[in-house]
């Protein structure tokens, strides 16, 4: 576990899958806490849930800057270093920071959308009319690091979720530069049936066989 | 002595009576998830949760949770028959692409336009969080809002123009409160139905914005007879 996470330096940008206490990679949060990379630049739904998931990177103050769709009332330690200044936020619609990755992996620079037209998220962006409705730029999204959750892999990193678990964590696999998943289970190549892959190992660069922890 | 309003459940039970058979549907947090309870016996909808589900379940019984299968509000949750999973890209594909047929989101105003300011009140402590409500309530074909007529401090929600951050613009068609049924249109406000023991004019005073309507305003009815 914390030879997946050794090279992680300070300064570094790093995705974590996850949604609603499920499909978070605990254990390389955990790993990535015990390295104690500082200054980092994170990319996640929420913040944390007391010290669980990021909670514990935000208690170890090792976060700097967030983009997150719903920080979340029960991130303790990322509220009281809002409060204080000392975290920057950016703050995302949610499908748009699913998107935004999207458009990263799949080598789109920045992509036009009607979400936000109007409000704060619009603040700064380019505008244009298409086809006679409102759009916004967003630009697209991607980080050094990805950690994810995965159910399962086989030995070469093709990937299988375990139902709602699956959210932000093949989205993610696509855009960082290394992208380092967590699974409950490591099968022979060859043995996961194709039809059923959600994400194909050529996403994949590092896995980590670690019994999952959840943050209920 | 002030009249009783609707309470929340009775503001979802009658949010409930909008959903059409067959209907692709999801329900943001507060009221609209109450709805799911509410929804008519001869009716069958399928809920959609933006980290990846469609064809959502009532809530797990004690004992049978599991926790990679939750909803948008983390809550353990249980599938029906021709469910599927997808990851969040492909759940956001679904609510900004238009392919939702009614998504049902609370507020904290509703402008005469249609402007839905429903994920900060100003001066509010901490972050605030947008989720996934700008998706929701661009791409729904069809947005209904459930709120309280008015704020706890008695200010009005239906108001000219939000004053509080907006989630999105023009994008609300119908309000549902403890007061009233409201539909947005192209001519501003329609009242279409007043709480039972309201005048059309009691729920006028409590709008900031012109309402429409003209005679007797049905009743707002909560179930199918």
């Amino acid at each position: 576990m914390d030879l997946a996470v050794a090279d992680i330096p300070d300064g570094a940008t790093v995705m974590f899958g996850g949604f609603g206490g499920a499909g978070f990679p605990n254990n390389l949060i955990q790993g990535l806490a015990r390295r104690g990379a500082r200054n980092l630049s994170v990319i996640s739904n929420n913040c944390g849930t007391g010290d669980g998931e990021l909670g514990i990177l935000f208690k170890n103050r090792q976060i700097r800057h967030v983009v997150a769709a719903f920080p979340g009332p029960g991130a303790t330690y990322f509220q009281q270093q809002f409060d204080a200044g000392e975290v920057e936020l950016e703050l995302v619609p949610q499908g748009i920071l699913c998107e935004r990755m999207r458009a990263f992996g799949a080598g789109i620079p920045a992509f036009y959308s009607p979400v936000g037209v109007g409000t704060d998220v619009a603040k700064g962006k380019e505008e244009r009319v298409i086809r006679g409705e409102r759009y916004i730029l967003e630009q697209a999204l991607g980080a050094d690091y990805a950690f994810i959750k995965a159910q399962r892999a086989d030995r070469m990193g093709n990937l299988v979720y375990r139902k709602a678990a699956r959210n932000f964590n093949p989205i993610m696999a696509t855009a960082a530069k290394i992208t380092i998943v967590e699974v409950d289970e490591v099968v022979e190549t060859g043995t996961l049936d194709p039809e059923m892959i959600v994400t194909p190992s050529i996403y994949v660069n590092r896995i980590v066989l670690a019994k999952g922890i959840h943050n209920a | 002595m002030p009249k009783a309003r609707l309470t929340r459940e009775q503001i979802a039970e009658r949010a409930a009576l909008e959903l059409p058979d067959g209907a692709y549907v999801n329900l943001g947090w507060g009221i609209p998830n109450l709805i799911a309870a509410y929804v008519p016996k001869d009716v069958v909808v399928y809920f959609h949760s933006e980290n990846g589900i469609l064809g959502m379940g009532p809530r797990a019984k004690p004992g049978e949770e599991d926790y990679d299968l939750v909803d948008a509000m983390k809550v353990p949750v249980t599938l029906v028959p021709g469910a599927a999973y997808f990851s969040q890209v492909d759940a956001h594909v679904m609510t900004r692409g238009g392919h939702l047929d009614i998504c049902i989101l609370g507020g904290l105003q509703v402008s005469e336009k249609g402007d839905l300011a429903n994920w900060r009140v100003p001066g509010a402590k901490g972050a605030g969080g947008i989720g996934g409500a700008m998706d929701i309530s661009v791409g729904a074909k069809r947005l209904i809002v459930t709120m309280e007529h008015n704020a706890k401090d008695g200010q009005r929600k239906i108001v000219k123009t939000c004053s509080f951050p907006l989630t999105a613009i023009e994008c609300v068609n119908t309000i549902i409160t403890d007061l009233a049924v409201i539909d947005v249109t192209a001519d501003g406000l329609v009242l279409r139905e007043a709480a039972p023991g309201f005048t059309p004019e009691e729920v006028q005073a409590q709008s900031e914005p012109k309402l429409r309507y003209s005679g007797k305003v049905p009743e707002m009815v909560l179930r199918k007879k």
